[in-house]
C-alpha cells in the first residue's frame, strides 16, 4: 500500500464571487522509503498543497478530495487521531526556520515540546533525546542551550529537521527547506535530508520552485501549474526531457554551466506565473505557451500517459507518439 | 582604458563592543571595461555587496580608490550627484525598492527631477519603460507596484535606473526574488541593454549560472579579497582555486563528487593568516596541497588584478 495517496485534492480560499482556487485537483502517490520533489512557481499552489497534507491550512480554506496515510484519510480523522499524526505520521519542515521557530524559547526545549505533547517521554528522556537529534543533524548536544538568534540559518534549519524526527515520523514534508540558505550550506542540508531518509527509511516529500535541485534530491518530480499537476514521472527525466512545454521551459531556466547552449542565452517564459484568482481558459498555460493551438484556449488538459510511469496535461502529448 | 577601476579597496567596519574591526573589504582591484558584463559571485557575508557599494560611492573605501573614466572618485555631494547619473545601482527585492504610494511614472521619473533633467520628462519616462521592456510604456504610468507582477516590477526598477542613460548599472542580486521563467527574461534585458547602449554592468550574485547566462567575466569573491577571476567560459569549466571548485561541485547538475566545506563562512573580523581560506581548503585537509602547507598556512597572498586576465590566489594552483 502507498504511504501517502492524495486524490482529486482541492482547496478554495474564500468563497462565492472572490473565491480563489489554489489548488485544483490533485493526484499524487508516495510509496514507503521514496523522494517525491513537487516543483513549481509562486502561486502554484505547492504550499497549499503542503499545508493541507497535514490539515493545516486556516478555517477560511475550503479543501475537498482525500488525503491517505497509510490508508487513513487525513481530512475525515478526529482531532485526537490527526494530533498523533502530526509529527508521529508525518511531520513538516518550512521555509524561514527565523520564523517558525520561537525567538523567546531555547530549541532544546523546542525539539522536546513533541516529544512531552506527545507523551513519548518523560522529560528527563526528552532532554537525552534532544541531544540525541542535535548530534544527529550534525550540531553539538551542548547547543540545546541557546536561542534561535544565537544559529546561523544552515543551523537553525537543522534545528527544524531536528525537530521533524523528534517522533520517527514515517513522512517528511519539506518545504523549500533550502531556500535562502547559500549555495555551500543548502548542499549540507540537502545532503543531511537525503542521509536521514535514507537511513531510517523516511518517505520525503519535498517542495521546491528549484528543479534543479529536486532533480538531483528526488526519485520523482511532479511539476506543478496554477493549483495542478502537469506533468509527473522519474526525476531524471523530468528534467533533462520534459514532456510539458511548461516542464521544458522550467527546466531550461535552470542553465547548465559548461553547456555551450545556455552561455549568453538566458532563458525564460514571456509573461507571469498566472494569478490563482483569474486563470485563463482553457489549458491555463496556453497565453505562455510556445507551442498552443487553437484548442487550448478552449479545452483543459488532463493528465495522460506520456511514457513509462510518466504522465502530462498537454494536448500534443500522446497523439502522435 | 577600463570605465570602473577599482584599485587596494579596503572598507573596515568599526567592531562593536570592542570587538575586532570587520575587513569587509580586504584588498580588492578590479576594473569594468566599457560595455562588459562582470559578475561578482560570493557566498553571503563574503563582501561582495559592501564592495559594489563602495564603488557606487555609497560607502567610502577605508582605503585604496576607485576611479570612473579616468577620474577618481570625489565624495562631495555634489561631486557623488554627478557620479550617479553615470553609474546606477538596480536593487534586488523590487517590492522594497519601490514606493508602495508613487506610481510607476513617479518612481522612473524621481531621478530625472533629482537631477533637474530639462527635456522631455514625459518622453525620457516612456523610452526608458519600453527599453526596459514595459510595452506600450503609457498603459503602465499610472499603475502603482501591487499592480504588478513581480518581473515587472524589476522592469520598472530598471527603467529607474535606465532613464538617466547611466554608462554603468551594478545590480545586486538582480533575479533572486524572482521565479525561474521569469528570470530568464530580465536577464535577457540585461544582455539587450549592453548590446543596444553599450551598457557596462556589474552583477553581484551567489548565483554561479547566473554568470554563465550573461556575464563576459567573473570575479569570486571570499572574505574580503577576490580569489579567482577571468573570463567566465575558462573560470567556469576549469576552475583552479579550490573555492571556486567546491562552489561549482555542490550545483545540482555538476558531475562528480560533491565537495561540502564544512561550517559557515567565517567571520570577517577575524580573518585567518597566510591564505584565508585554508581553515576549510579541502585540498589542504586532504593532503593535497602537503607540498605548499607551510605556505598556506603563513603565507599571505597577493592581491590579484583587476583587468581581463586569468588570475588565482592560491599557492597550491600556482604551483602545481
Amino acid at each position: 500500500m502507498s504511504l501517502l495517496e492524495v486524490r482529486d485534492l482541492r482547496v478554495t480560499y474564500g468563497s462565492g464571487a472572490t473565491a480563489v482556487p489554489a489548488v485544483r485537483g490533485v493526484d499524487l502517490t508516495l510509496e514507503p522509503g521514496t523522494k517525491l520533489g513537487v516543483a513549481g512557481e509562486s502561486g502554484c499552489g505547492k504550499s497549499t498543497l503542503a499545508l493541507a497534507l497535514l490539515r493545516l491550512l486556516p478555517a477560511s480554506a475550503r479543501i475537498e478530495g482525500e488525503i491517505l496515510l497509510d490508508g487513513d484519510d487525513v481530512l475525515a480523522m478526529s482531532w485526537g487521531r490527526l494530533r498523533a499524526v502530526r509529527w508521529a505520521g508525518a511531520s513538516i519542515v518550512f521555509q524561514g526556520a527565523m520564523h517558525s521557530l520561537n525567538a523567546v524559547h531555547r530549541i532544546g526545549d523546542q525539539i522536546a515540546e513533541p516529544l512531552l505533547v506527545h507523551g513519548r517521554a518523560t522529560p528527563a528522556a526528552a532532554r537525552a533525546r534532544v541531544g540525541e537529534l542535535l548530534e544527529h543533524v550534525g550540531l553539538p548536544a551542548a547547543r540545546a542551550a541557546a536561542y534561535p538568534h544565537e544559529l546561523s540559518g544552515g543551523q537553525r534549519q537543522r534545528v527544524m529537521i531536528a525537530m521533524a524526527l523528534a517522533c520517527d515520523p514515517r513522512l517528511i514534508v519539506a518545504d523549500e527547506p533550502t531556500t535562502a540558505l547559500d549555495v555551500m550550506i543548502q548542499a549540507q542540508i540537502l545532503r543531511l535530508i537525503e542521509r536521514l531518509v535514507a537511513e531510517q527509511s523516511i518517505s520525503l516529500l519535498m517542495i521546491s520552485h528549484d528543479l534543479a535541485v529536486l532533480a538531483d534530491t528526488c526519485d520523482r518530480l511532479a511539476v506543478m501549474y496554477a493549483g495542478r499537476v502537469v506533468e509527473e514521472g522519474p526525476a531524471r527525466t523530468v528534467y533533462e526531457a520534459a514532456s510539458h512545454p511548461y516542464g521544458r521551459a522550467l527546466s531550461s531556466a535552470f542553465p547548465r554551466i559548461g553547456d555551450p547552449a545556455s552561455r549568453r542565452a538566458p532563458r525564460g517564459l514571456p509573461g507571469d506565473p498566472p494569478d490563482p484568482a483569474d486563470l485563463p481558459g482553457g489549458c491555463t498555460f496556453h497565453p505562455r505557451c510556445p507551442v498552443a493551438v487553437d484548442a487550448c484556449a478552449e479545452h483543459d488538459q488532463e493528465l495522460r500517459e506520456a511514457g513509462a510511469g510518466r504522465r502530462a496535461a498537454c494536448v500534443h502529448v500522446g497523439s502522435t507518439s | 582604458m577600463s570605465l570602473l577601476s577599482a584599485r587596494g579597496l579596503h572598507v573596515t567596519f568599526p567592531g562593536r563592543r570592542g570587538a575586532p574591526p570587520a575587513r569587509a573589504v580586504d584588498g580588492v582591484d578590479l576594473d569594468i571595461g566599457a560595455g562588459e558584463i562582470v559578475a561578482l559571485v560570493g557566498e553571503s557575508g563574503c563582501g561582495k555587496t559592501t564592495l559594489a557599494r563602495s564603488l557606487l560611492g555609497l560607502v567610502r573605501p577605508t582605503s585604496g580608490a576607485v576611479a570612473f573614466d579616468g577620474q577618481p572618485l570625489a565624495y562631495s555631494s555634489g561631486a557623488l550627484r554627478a557620479y550617479r547619473k553615470r553609474a546606477q545601482l538596480v536593487l534586488q527585492d523590487p517590492s522594497g525598492s519601490l514606493n508602495p504610494r508613487h506610481t510607476v511614472y513617479d518612481a522612473v521619473a524621481e531621478g530625472l527631477r533629482i537631477h533637474g533633467y530639462a527635456g522631455d520628462e514625459r518622453a525620457a519616462v516612456a523610452g526608458a519603460l519600453a527599453r526596459a521592456g514595459l510595452r506600450p510604456p503609457e498603459r503602465f504610468f499610472l499603475r502603482y507596484p501591487h499592480e504588478l507582477s513581480g518581473g515587472q516590477r524589476q522592469r520598472v526598477v530598471i527603467a529607474g535606473a535606465l532613464v538617466l542613460e547611466p554608462e554603468l548599472i551594478v545590480a545586486d542580486e538582480p533575479v533572486a526574488s524572482l521565479d525561474a521563467s521569469v528570470r530568464g527574461e530580465i536577464l535577457a534585458l540585461l544582455l539587450r541593454l549592453r548590446d543596444e547602449l553599450g551598457l557596462s554592468a556589474l552583477v553581484v550574485t551567489h548565483d554561479l549560472g547566473l554568470a554563465w547566462n550573461i556575464a563576459d567575466r567573473v570575479a569570486v569573491m571570499y572574505l574580503g579579497r577576490v580569489v579567482e577571476t577571468g573570463p567566465v567560459e575558462s573560470v567556469l569549466t576549469n576552475p583552479r582555486h579550490p573555492y571556486t571548485r567546491a562552489l561549482l561541485s555542490v550545483l545540482p547538475e555538476s558531475e562528480g563528487a560533491p565537495v561540502i566545506l564544512t561550517g559557515e563562512p567565517p567571520d570577517p573580523s577575524r580573518i585567518p593568516s597566510g591564505c584565508r581560506f585554508h581553515a576549510r581548503c579541502q585540498l589542504l585537509a586532504s593532503g593535497e596541497a602537503t607540498a605548499v602547507a607551510d605556505r598556506c598556512r603563513g603565507e599571505e597572498l597577493p592581491v590579484l588584478g583587476g583587468g581581463g586576465g586569468r588570475a588565482v590566489a592560491c599557492h597550491w594552483a600556482t604551483t602545481s
